[in-house]
């Protein structure tokens, strides 16, 4: 009987929407690190926005910079509409993401080669580029043209995968602010991306993350800049829509 | 020693498969939500199964459930602790749910220990087998029957 009753509760499905509403992974730092990210001297994710910076105003191969459009350290770039990426894009007929809009532009304004996806240099302008819109919230829009592929990042979200058999909605959804050995299981937000990883000592993309996740699940990664890794993070950072952007944010 | 002693070593090194890869997966059989016959018949060692517990490389257990493993510091919350889970299951209960507790909830987090790896979506290829062989199933069931 009472072998019973433990069945039925471990039938049960355990805290079936464990939020509503979207919490940073900055709320689960410990304090020290809040303090360190929130401070552009202490933060080391700095460098790589000063590298970014040096890489926006140096002239490409017909003499035009980033710069040359967008302002001296792109004073004119609008953190509102940075905080729209990944955008749909029509020409593409998909989603752009902010990395492949800035190797849009090197390669059509500045007559440069176009750089591989997540290469250190477009990461590096990417992170750049995203701090000028620190503190904007994310705001991308899945209600028109992006539905598809928000879809498919919800499904991939939603798949297990690898040897482990689980989920990302596992951990960042149903045991939320439970402990997995050392950790507390956040929602596993996009908005402190690119961000710096301590575990690496180096700024990580947001496809540098996912490779990670896989590993984790002892699964076999996608691409990055492939579909799928695009889709889960249009699929993310609409999960994450009002959060303010924190980059370069730090984790583990 | 002479070169070609070293290449010949060297050859059976690399050509050599992998240990976990000898090992082909033993089918089982759940009955009323457990698995009564030891895994290919093998008896385990309940030393060895506390150790597989604790290790993060192998059951890690403890990164998700509670255990009598005092000198492991951070246990997981997010299962249930299995102190006394010994008295609560039946050595065969306890057999499906670390071979496979999608059997007993499919919706749950914990992996099959012993699953089907032909049933991996996107398996990493160096991790194509069960997560623990068969041995060490029998070594962990050994060691959560004495969870008294
Ligand atoms: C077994 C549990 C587990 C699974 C499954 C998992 N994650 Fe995570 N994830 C974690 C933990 C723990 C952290 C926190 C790491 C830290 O301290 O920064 C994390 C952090 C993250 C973060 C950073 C969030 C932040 O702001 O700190 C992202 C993004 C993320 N995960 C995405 C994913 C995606 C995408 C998947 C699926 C492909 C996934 N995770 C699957 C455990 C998991
Ligand atoms: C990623 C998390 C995770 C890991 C790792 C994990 N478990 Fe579990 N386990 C659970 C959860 C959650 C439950 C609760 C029932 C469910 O969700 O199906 C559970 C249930 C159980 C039960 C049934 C408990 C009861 O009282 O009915 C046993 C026994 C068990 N686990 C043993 C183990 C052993 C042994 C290991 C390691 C070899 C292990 N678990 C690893 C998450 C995990």
């Amino acid at each position: 009987m009472k072998r019973a009753a433990y069945l039925l509760l471990a039938l049960l499905p355990l805290h079936a929407a464990a939020w509503e509403q979207p919490v940073s992974g900055y709320a689960y730092l410990p304090e020290q690190v809040q303090a360190m990210q929130d401070d552009p001297i202490e933060n080391p994710g700095m460098f790589a926005v000063d590298e970014g910076r040096a890489l926006f105003n140096t002239p490409g191969y017909n003499g035009k910079s980033c710069a040359s459009c967008h302002g001296t350290d792109g004073m004119k770039l609008e953190p509102q509409s940075l905080a729209r990426y990944p955008v749909y894009s029509a020409a593409r007929k998909g989603p752009l993401t902010l990395q492949q809009r800035i190797n849009d532009c090197r390669e059509n304004r500045l007559d440069e080669f176009p750089l591989p996806y997540d290469d250190a240099d477009l990461v590096r302008l990417e992170t750049f580029v995203r701090h000028r819109a620190r503190g904007a919230k994310v705001n991308v829009d899945v209600s028109g043209p992006l539905r598809p592929w928000y879809e498919a990042g919800k499904v991939l979200y939603h798949t297990r995968i690898g040897q482990l058999d689980m989920a990302c909605t596992h951990c960042h959804d149903r045991y939320v602010d439970l402990r997995l050995r050392d950790q507390v299981l956040n929602q596993g937000h996009s908005n402190a991306f690119p961000a710096h990883r301590l575990l690496s000592g180096d700024i990580s993309s947001l496809h540098g993350k996912f490779r990670d996740c896989y590993a984790t699940l002892r699964a076999l990664p996608f691409e990055v800049g492939s579909d799928e890794f695009i889709s889960l993070e249009v699929y993310l950072n609409a999960r994450g829509n009002g959060l303010a952007i924190e980059t370069p944010g730090i984790r583990r | 020693m002479p070169r070609a002693a070293a290449l010949i070593v060297l050859c059976c090194l690399v050509a050599a498969p992998p240990l976990r890869a000898q090992e082909s997966y033993l089918a089982w059989q759940a009955d009323n939500l457990a698995i009564e016959a030891p895994l290919g018949g093998l008896r385990g060692d309940a030393a060895r199964g506390r150790a597989i517990a604790a290790s993060r490389d192998k059951g890690n257990c403890i990164s998700c459930h509670m255990l009598p493993i005092p000198e492991e510091p951070m246990h997981g919350t997010l299962a249930p602790p299995l102190f006394g889970v010994g008295a609560r299951l039946s050595a065969g209960e306890l057999r499906l749910r670390v071979v496979d507790e999608k059997v007993v909830n499919p919706e749950t987090i914990m992996p099959a220990f012993y699953g089907d790896p032909a049933r991996y979506y996107r398996p990493h290829p160096e991790f194509a087998a069960t997560i623990l062989t068969a041995q060490e199933v029998e070594d962990v069931v050994a060691y959560l029957v004495t969870l008294q």
